[in-house]
Protein backbone atom coordinates (compact mmCIF):
# COMPACT_ATOMS: atom_id res chain seq x y z
CA UNK A 1 0.00 0.00 0.00
CA UNK A 2 1.07 3.34 -0.74
CA UNK A 3 1.36 6.32 1.97
CA UNK A 4 -1.45 8.06 0.47
CA UNK A 5 -3.88 4.90 0.88
CA UNK A 6 -3.03 4.98 4.30
CA UNK A 7 -4.09 8.21 4.67
CA UNK A 8 -7.07 7.42 2.75
CA UNK A 9 -7.66 4.25 5.15
CA UNK A 10 -7.15 6.70 8.07
CA UNK A 11 -9.99 9.09 7.19
CA UNK A 12 -11.68 6.33 6.37
CA UNK A 13 -11.87 4.48 8.94
CA UNK A 14 -13.03 7.85 10.85
CA UNK A 15 -16.36 8.13 8.29
CA UNK A 16 -16.76 4.64 8.07
CA UNK A 17 -17.54 4.65 11.94
CA UNK A 18 -19.40 7.89 11.82
CA UNK A 19 -21.85 6.35 9.44
CA UNK A 20 -22.22 3.10 11.03
CA UNK A 21 -23.07 5.23 14.41
CA UNK A 22 -25.33 7.61 11.96
CA UNK A 23 -27.41 4.58 10.90
CA UNK A 24 -27.62 2.97 14.88
CA UNK A 25 -29.15 6.55 15.76
CA UNK A 26 -31.28 6.23 13.04
CA UNK A 27 -32.96 2.38 14.02
CA UNK A 28 -33.42 3.67 17.30
CA UNK A 29 -35.19 6.59 16.11
CA UNK A 30 -37.18 4.63 14.09
CA UNK A 31 -37.69 1.71 17.22
CA UNK A 32 -38.82 4.85 19.34
CA UNK A 33 -41.30 6.11 16.35
CA UNK A 34 -42.85 2.74 16.40
CA UNK A 35 -43.23 2.62 20.05
CA UNK A 36 -44.95 6.10 20.07
CA UNK A 37 -47.21 4.52 18.20
CA UNK A 38 -48.05 1.76 19.61
CA UNK A 39 -48.77 3.63 23.55
CA UNK A 40 -50.54 6.33 21.51
CA UNK A 41 -52.85 3.55 20.46
CA UNK A 42 -52.87 2.17 23.66
CA UNK A 43 -54.18 5.58 24.49
CA UNK A 44 -56.51 6.09 22.38
CA UNK A 45 -58.10 2.45 22.96
CA UNK A 46 -58.04 3.29 27.07
CA UNK A 47 -60.05 6.97 25.93
CA UNK A 48 -62.94 5.14 23.57
CA UNK A 49 -63.30 2.67 26.64
CA UNK A 50 -63.60 5.43 29.35
CA UNK B 1 -37.63 17.89 31.37
CA UNK B 2 -35.04 20.18 32.62
CA UNK B 3 -32.89 19.75 29.60
CA UNK B 4 -34.84 19.52 27.06
CA UNK B 5 -34.28 22.90 25.75
CA UNK B 6 -30.04 21.86 26.17
CA UNK B 7 -31.26 19.01 24.04
CA UNK B 8 -32.54 21.69 21.09
CA UNK B 9 -29.55 22.52 20.48
CA UNK B 10 -28.11 19.37 19.40
CA UNK B 11 -28.69 20.13 15.37
CA UNK B 12 -27.03 22.72 15.96
CA UNK B 13 -24.14 21.60 17.26
CA UNK B 14 -24.54 18.50 14.83
CA UNK B 15 -24.15 21.24 12.02
CA UNK B 16 -21.00 22.97 13.10
CA UNK B 17 -19.40 19.79 13.77
CA UNK B 18 -20.09 18.76 10.08
CA UNK B 19 -19.06 22.65 8.98
CA UNK B 20 -15.94 22.46 11.57
CA UNK B 21 -14.71 18.47 9.77
CA UNK B 22 -15.02 20.29 6.29
CA UNK B 23 -12.55 22.86 7.23
CA UNK B 24 -10.23 20.76 9.07
CA UNK B 25 -10.19 18.33 6.43
CA UNK B 26 -9.86 21.71 4.36
CA UNK B 27 -6.71 22.33 5.82
CA UNK B 28 -5.01 19.31 6.48
CA UNK B 29 -4.71 18.21 2.72
CA UNK B 30 -4.56 21.93 1.12
CA UNK B 31 -3.40 24.26 3.64
CA UNK B 32 -0.95 22.66 5.82
CA UNK B 33 2.28 22.25 4.01
CA UNK B 34 3.78 18.71 3.49
CA UNK B 35 6.21 17.42 6.65
CA UNK B 36 9.42 16.64 5.64
CA UNK B 37 10.16 13.89 7.62
CA UNK B 38 7.24 11.34 6.91
CA UNK B 39 5.41 13.04 3.91
CA UNK B 40 2.06 12.83 3.25
CA UNK B 41 1.48 10.13 5.88
CA UNK B 42 1.83 12.94 8.31
CA UNK B 43 -1.67 13.94 7.54
CA UNK B 44 -3.15 11.13 10.11
CA UNK B 45 -1.83 13.18 12.71
CA UNK B 46 -4.72 15.77 12.37
CA UNK B 47 -7.33 13.69 12.73
CA UNK B 48 -5.02 10.84 14.74
CA UNK B 49 -4.05 13.19 18.12
CA UNK B 50 -7.69 15.47 18.52
CA UNK B 51 -9.57 11.89 18.26
CA UNK B 52 -6.99 10.73 21.04
CA UNK B 53 -7.46 13.88 23.23
CA UNK B 54 -11.03 13.92 22.68
CA UNK B 55 -11.30 10.51 24.21
CA UNK B 56 -9.37 11.61 27.29
CA UNK B 57 -11.65 14.18 27.28
CA UNK B 58 -14.70 12.02 27.24
CA UNK B 59 -13.45 9.49 29.72
CA UNK B 60 -12.44 12.81 31.88
CA UNK B 61 -16.17 14.08 31.40
CA UNK B 62 -17.53 10.67 32.78
CA UNK B 63 -15.31 10.40 36.08
CA UNK B 64 -16.29 14.06 36.67
CA UNK B 65 -19.74 13.00 36.33
CA UNK B 66 -19.28 10.21 38.09
CA UNK B 67 -18.03 12.18 41.09
CA UNK B 68 -20.84 14.76 41.06
CA UNK B 69 -23.20 11.47 41.62
CA UNK B 70 -21.35 10.31 44.28
CA UNK B 71 -21.13 13.59 45.58
CA UNK B 72 -25.17 14.67 45.04
CA UNK B 73 -26.61 11.35 44.79
CA UNK B 74 -28.72 12.78 41.53
CA UNK B 75 -29.71 9.86 39.70
CA UNK B 76 -29.09 12.02 35.83
CA UNK B 77 -25.53 11.76 36.66
CA UNK B 78 -25.59 8.19 36.50
CA UNK B 79 -26.81 8.17 32.93
CA UNK B 80 -24.41 11.34 31.70
CA UNK B 81 -21.56 9.35 32.82
CA UNK B 82 -22.53 5.94 31.21
CA UNK B 83 -22.59 7.99 27.90
CA UNK B 84 -19.66 10.19 28.13
CA UNK B 85 -17.68 6.92 28.89
CA UNK B 86 -19.43 5.29 25.82
CA UNK B 87 -18.37 8.17 23.63
CA UNK B 88 -14.82 7.35 24.99
CA UNK B 89 -14.42 4.12 23.99
CA UNK B 90 -15.61 4.97 20.36
CA UNK B 91 -12.80 7.72 20.31
CA UNK B 92 -10.75 5.24 22.13
CA UNK B 93 -11.26 2.79 19.34
CA UNK B 94 -10.58 5.24 16.26
CA UNK B 95 -7.59 6.44 17.58
CA UNK B 96 -6.15 2.70 18.20
CA UNK B 97 -7.37 2.19 14.76
CA UNK B 98 -6.20 5.24 13.29
CA UNK B 99 -2.79 5.14 15.16
CA UNK B 100 -2.33 1.91 14.01
CA UNK B 101 -2.34 2.66 10.39
CA UNK B 102 -0.19 5.50 11.26
CA UNK B 103 2.23 3.36 12.63
CA UNK B 104 2.00 0.78 9.56
CA UNK B 105 2.36 3.41 6.79
CA UNK B 106 5.49 5.40 8.76
CA UNK B 107 6.98 3.01 11.09
CA UNK B 108 6.06 -0.51 8.94
CA UNK B 109 4.01 -1.73 11.76
CA UNK B 110 0.40 -1.99 12.89
CA UNK B 111 1.63 -2.11 16.60
CA UNK B 112 4.22 -2.33 19.03
CA UNK B 113 4.17 -3.96 22.23
CA UNK B 114 7.62 -1.92 23.10
CA UNK B 115 5.81 1.30 22.61
CA UNK B 116 4.91 2.55 26.40
CA UNK B 117 1.88 5.40 25.04
CA UNK B 118 0.72 2.53 22.85
CA UNK B 119 0.42 -0.04 25.30
CA UNK B 120 -0.88 2.60 28.06
CA UNK B 121 -3.39 4.08 25.57
CA UNK B 122 -4.99 0.61 24.83
CA UNK B 123 -4.91 -0.48 28.76
CA UNK B 124 -6.82 2.52 29.54
CA UNK B 125 -9.39 1.74 26.35
CA UNK B 126 -9.77 -1.93 28.03
CA UNK B 127 -10.31 -0.60 31.21
CA UNK B 128 -13.03 1.43 30.04
CA UNK B 129 -14.44 -0.98 27.97
CA UNK B 130 -14.80 -3.17 30.72
CA UNK B 131 -16.45 -0.83 32.56
CA UNK B 132 -19.72 -1.81 30.56
CA UNK B 133 -19.26 -5.53 31.71
CA UNK B 134 -19.25 -4.33 35.55
CA UNK B 135 -22.43 -2.10 34.47
CA UNK B 136 -24.47 -4.48 32.66
CA UNK B 137 -23.52 -7.80 35.05
CA UNK B 138 -25.18 -5.25 37.63
CA UNK B 139 -29.40 -5.06 38.15
CA UNK B 140 -30.32 -1.27 37.46
CA UNK B 141 -30.45 0.79 40.52
CA UNK B 142 -28.53 3.03 42.82
CA UNK B 143 -26.17 0.65 43.97
CA UNK B 144 -25.59 -0.18 39.91
CA UNK B 145 -25.08 3.71 39.57
CA UNK B 146 -22.38 3.40 42.47
CA UNK B 147 -20.38 1.32 41.77
CA UNK B 148 -19.80 2.08 38.02
CA UNK B 149 -19.24 5.78 39.35
CA UNK B 150 -16.35 4.81 41.61
CA UNK B 151 -15.15 2.27 38.65
CA UNK B 152 -15.52 5.28 36.33
CA UNK B 153 -13.11 7.18 39.03
CA UNK B 154 -10.35 5.04 39.22
CA UNK B 155 -9.91 4.75 35.58
CA UNK B 156 -9.07 8.41 35.65
CA UNK B 157 -5.75 7.88 37.22
CA UNK B 158 -4.87 6.15 33.59
CA UNK B 159 -5.21 9.16 31.44
CA UNK B 160 -2.39 11.47 33.08
CA UNK B 161 -0.62 8.51 32.86
CA UNK B 162 -1.05 7.61 29.35
CA UNK B 163 -0.46 11.48 28.04
CA UNK B 164 2.57 11.49 29.96
CA UNK B 165 3.94 7.76 28.75
CA UNK B 166 5.47 9.33 26.43
CA UNK B 167 7.90 12.11 27.57
CA UNK B 168 8.50 9.70 30.90
CA UNK B 169 10.07 6.96 28.22
CA UNK B 170 13.31 7.29 26.90
CA UNK B 171 13.38 5.11 23.77
CA UNK B 172 10.10 6.10 22.15
CA UNK B 173 9.37 5.93 18.16
CA UNK B 174 6.19 7.37 18.42
CA UNK B 175 6.48 11.13 17.96
CA UNK B 176 6.13 14.14 20.50
CA UNK B 177 5.22 17.09 19.00
CA UNK B 178 3.84 18.96 22.22
CA UNK B 179 7.20 19.97 24.09
CA UNK B 180 7.83 22.60 26.75
CA UNK B 181 9.16 24.56 24.12
CA UNK B 182 5.69 24.39 22.43
CA UNK B 183 4.39 22.75 19.39
CA UNK B 184 6.80 20.99 17.64
CA UNK B 185 5.65 22.44 13.61
CA UNK B 186 5.14 25.29 11.89
CA UNK B 187 2.22 28.15 12.60
CA UNK B 188 -0.49 26.24 9.97
CA UNK B 189 0.26 22.89 10.94
CA UNK B 190 -0.60 23.67 14.49
CA UNK B 191 -3.50 25.92 13.37
CA UNK B 192 -5.02 22.69 11.70
CA UNK B 193 -4.40 20.88 14.35
CA UNK B 194 -6.16 23.63 16.50
CA UNK B 195 -9.19 23.23 14.04
CA UNK B 196 -9.57 19.56 14.03
CA UNK B 197 -9.32 19.47 17.70
CA UNK B 198 -12.21 21.72 18.13
CA UNK B 199 -14.26 19.97 15.35
CA UNK B 200 -13.36 16.54 16.97
CA UNK B 201 -14.67 18.15 20.29
CA UNK B 202 -17.97 19.68 19.24
CA UNK B 203 -18.84 16.39 17.43
CA UNK B 204 -18.06 14.40 20.31
CA UNK B 205 -20.50 16.67 22.38
CA UNK B 206 -22.96 16.37 19.74
CA UNK B 207 -23.18 13.06 19.53
CA UNK B 208 -23.30 13.04 23.69
CA UNK B 209 -26.31 15.04 23.54
CA UNK B 210 -27.34 13.07 20.64
CA UNK B 211 -27.12 9.98 22.57
CA UNK B 212 -28.47 11.17 26.28
CA UNK B 213 -31.32 12.34 24.34
CA UNK B 214 -32.31 9.08 22.67
CA UNK B 215 -31.69 7.67 26.15
CA UNK B 216 -33.63 9.67 27.98
CA UNK B 217 -36.16 9.18 25.29
CA UNK B 218 -36.35 5.77 25.57
CA UNK B 219 -36.90 5.89 29.59
CA UNK B 220 -39.84 8.00 29.16
CA UNK B 221 -41.33 6.19 26.57
CA UNK B 222 -41.08 3.10 29.14
CA UNK B 223 -42.71 4.78 31.89
CA UNK B 224 -45.27 6.10 29.20
CA UNK B 225 -45.94 2.81 28.70
CA UNK B 226 -46.20 1.44 32.42
CA UNK B 227 -48.97 4.54 33.13
CA UNK B 228 -51.16 3.00 29.80
CA UNK B 229 -51.22 -0.29 30.35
Amino acid sequence: MSQGEYVAAAYGVVFVALLVYVAIIAAKLARLERETAEIAELARKRASNV
Amino acid sequence: MSTSSRNNHVPVLAALAAALIGVAIGFAFFVAPEDVDQGISQRIFYFHVPIALTAYSCFGWGAYKALLLLWRKDERYDLESYVAIHQGTIFGSLTLLTGSIWAKASWGHWWLWSENQLVLFLVLFLFYSAYFMLRFSIEEGPRRANISAVYALFGVVLIPVSFLAIRLAENIIHPTVFTREGPQMSGTMFLTFCIAWLAMTVLAYALYRLELLGKRLDSNLRELRELVT
